[in-house]
């Protein structure tokens, strides 16, 4: 005879009982489970839609306006090279890459196209100080760019907006501008008097980075005349910071430029992030009160119908302390069973329902197992806490029959 | 040796004081056997419960041996009653759901015996009171003969000095009453006290001693055997 003997065959003899309260906190911790994975991977895909959309903070001149996302930087107005700098040496949290551009009108074969100048990320890593303090140093926040820094294909600057490498004398062609003038990787292309060799040519992207012929920025710069310059600077900034005010902090940083986000994609992700913290939230706050009312009547209704029982424990020899453990045991048991019940089905639930309910391919997170037993064993314990006292402050003489 | 010297109890019930037990004085020597008789309401479970410690007296002091039981605290009272004193219920109080093995193993498994000494004894106890043969039953698999039995085996796990009992016949045929009784004048002769609340006759003229309890006083402290039936 051990305690958990005791406690297991007491539970095992009124297991209908204990039923209900179990179902409870299983689930209670199965809802739990379930939204906190789904929405992970939910989170993650849309994090990853976003990485696709490319960069969503614009640092643009004071009097730009935008009217075009993917045209913002052509405009007259200028912004000192030096904002790049400024911003790769800052402390901000959540600048997960930046891209400065310069852009001026070309003409090439009586067409019109636009000549962008724009600063390959080996020029950051070069500058020392920037490497030690800078950008590429810092963990990257969202998640969502991930090994977007680390790419070699530069035809991801279509999509990613960065690009590892570009010489002096190497351009990427958008996928007008290689239609239009019959260009293809390798080709040799003349610019305003410069040759320049087609590094790549992007793939078709449907906007106007398509008749666009990407350049060096220091290039396009000496080409414009206009010195240390750029038009604007992208920034894939992590939602979570845009969310906590990233934006302004940078605005109080560059406070002679103009910084917009593009509210509606960051928004899109915040918002399906708020609903899933509330709802996840909110089935808390259920099991809480729900699970912890149906714990604490179970354990009340339990200690009635065994005072007789705790009494004799108490005549044969037992103390308060010894009657409290039985009660805080079971509780235990009951906390440790609901929670990696609830963390099984959860998970399952979670892994099927997943691609259906959110149109995302959800993994089991192990992760989550500690957390669910660990509220489910919190709940019960706490809630079984009372009706333990209870029983341990027994007066057991309720053994006789006559007093 | 068992002592009260000059135990009341009292409690409020409805607004009016009870006195369920008023200024009683008794001294139980070491061996002996006493019947505590007298009619529902009089007392006798009060006197018991306070006996073994389980029910504080409104004024007095009850004595185990040297020892004060109310000027302990109660996990030493607790301690005290696992060591010393063994109890019997009428209506046995078995653990339900554990075998009758497992309900004499509980006195044991509180005095921290290890797990195959306590299966050693409590199979031992179960033999002595003729249940052997029925170890792993459930109390509700046995007559109420038996459970009774479990219950004594029970009560002699830790090898009690004091034994008190509470109506041990009351929900028994005469056949098995007389067994069981039996059984306590066997315990009685191995130099247990036992202290033996009883409404049935024959049970109390086998008892040494009789105390006769009327409205929370004790009102005689004769010689069972002969002053029962002259009551």
């Amino acid at each position: 005879m051990r305690l958990r003997t005791l406690v297991l065959r007491e539970i095992f003899e009124r297991k209908s009982q204990l039923l209900t309260s179990f179902l409870a906190i299983l689930l209670g911790i199965t809802v739990i489970v379930s939204i906190k994975n789904i929405s992970y991977y939910s989170e993650l895909a849309v994090a990853r839609e976003m990485d696709s959309l490319g960069a969503n903070v614009l640092v643009l001149p004071k009097s730009a306006t935008l009217q075009n996302y993917y045209a913002a930087d052509m405009q007259d107005e200028t912004i000192p090279e030096e904002y790049v700098t400024t911003l790769a040496m800052s402390d901000l949290e959540g600048l997960d890459n930046l891209s400065p551009k310069l852009s001026m009108p070309v003409e090439l074969s009586g067409k019109s196209f636009t000549l962008t100048g724009i600063l390959p990320k080996n020029e950051f890593q070069a500058k020392a100080a920037w490497g030690g303090a800078g950008i590429f140093s810092r963990p990257v926040g969202c998640g969502a760019s991930v090994g977007m820094m680390d790419s070699e294909d530069k035809k991801t600057l279509a999509r990613k907006r960065v690009i590892d490498t570009l010489t002096d004398s190497e351009v990427l062609v958008g996928a007008d501008v290689a239609a239009a003038l019959g260009l293809k990787d390798a080709d040799s292309i003349d610019v305003l008097g410069k040759k320049f060799t087609v590094t790549a040519v992007l793939p078709e992207t449907g906007t106007v980075d398509d008749s666009r012929i990407f350049a060096h920025l220091h290039t396009v710069q000496d080409m414009a005349g206009k010195g240390p310059v750029i038009n604007a600077i992208e920034i894939i900034g992590c939602c979570q910071e845009i969310s906590k005010g990233l934006v302004a902090k940078v605005n109080s940083l560059l406070p002679d430029a103009k910084v917009v986000t593009v509210a509606q994609i960051a928004s899109a992700q915040i918002r399906i992030n708020k609903m899933m913290k509330n709802l996840s939230l909110m089935f808390l706050v259920i099991i809480v009160f729900v699970g912890g009312a149906s714990i604490a009547n179970y354990f009340y209704a339990n200690v009635f119908e065994r005072r007789r029982e705790i009494g004799t424990l108490m005549a044969l020899g037992a103390n308060s302390g010894l009657v409290l453990r039985i009660f805080l045991l079971k509780a235990l048991i009951l906390g440790v069973a609901g929670g990696i019940g609830g963390y099984v089905i959860g998970t399952i639930l979670a892994v099927v329902l997943g691609p259906k309910l959110a149109g995302v391919i959800v993994l089991p997170m192990p992760l989550l197992a500690l957390p669910a037993v660990g509220v489910s064993v919190t709940l019960a314990l706490v809630a079984s806490y009372f009706p333990a006292r209870r029983a341990a402050g027994l007066d057991p003489c309720a053994t006789f029959q006559e007093v | 040796m068992l002592k009260m010297e000059n135990v009341t109890k009292a409690y409020k019930h409805r607004g009016q004081t009870v006195t369920a037990l008023d200024n009683a004085t008794v001294t139980i020597p070491r061996g002996d056997f006493v019947s505590v008789v007298g009619p529902s309401g009089s007392g006798k479970s009060t006197l018991l419960l306070m006996l073994g410690g389980m029910l504080s007296p409104s004024q007095g002091r009850v004595l185990l041996e040297d020892d004060s039981l109310y000027d302990m605290h109660p996990n030493q009272r607790a301690q005290l009653r696992r060591q010393k004193v063994g109890f019997v219920f009428q209506t046995f109080n078995l653990v339900p759901y554990l075998s009758a093995l497992e309900n004499v193993q509980i006195p044991l498994f509180l005095a921290k015996m290890d797990e195959l000494s306590q299966a050693e004894r409590a199979t031992a106890l179960l033999e002595r009171v003729g249940l052997g043969d029925r170890i792993h039953h459930k109390p509700g698999e046995l007559s109420v003969g038996q459970q009774q039995r479990v219950a004594l085996a029970r009560m002699l796990a830790n090898d009690p000095a004091v034994i008190l009992a509470d109506e041990p016949t009351g929900n028994l045929d005469p056949e098995t009453s007389q067994q069981i009784i039996g059984f306590l004048e066997e315990f009685n002769g191995e130099g247990r006290t036992i202290v033996m609340v009883t409404h049935d006759p024959r049970a109390a003229k086998r008892a040494k001693r009789l105390l006769r309890l009327q409205a929370g006083t004790i009102t005689s402290h004769e010689d069972g055997n002969k002053a029962f039936w002259a009551a």
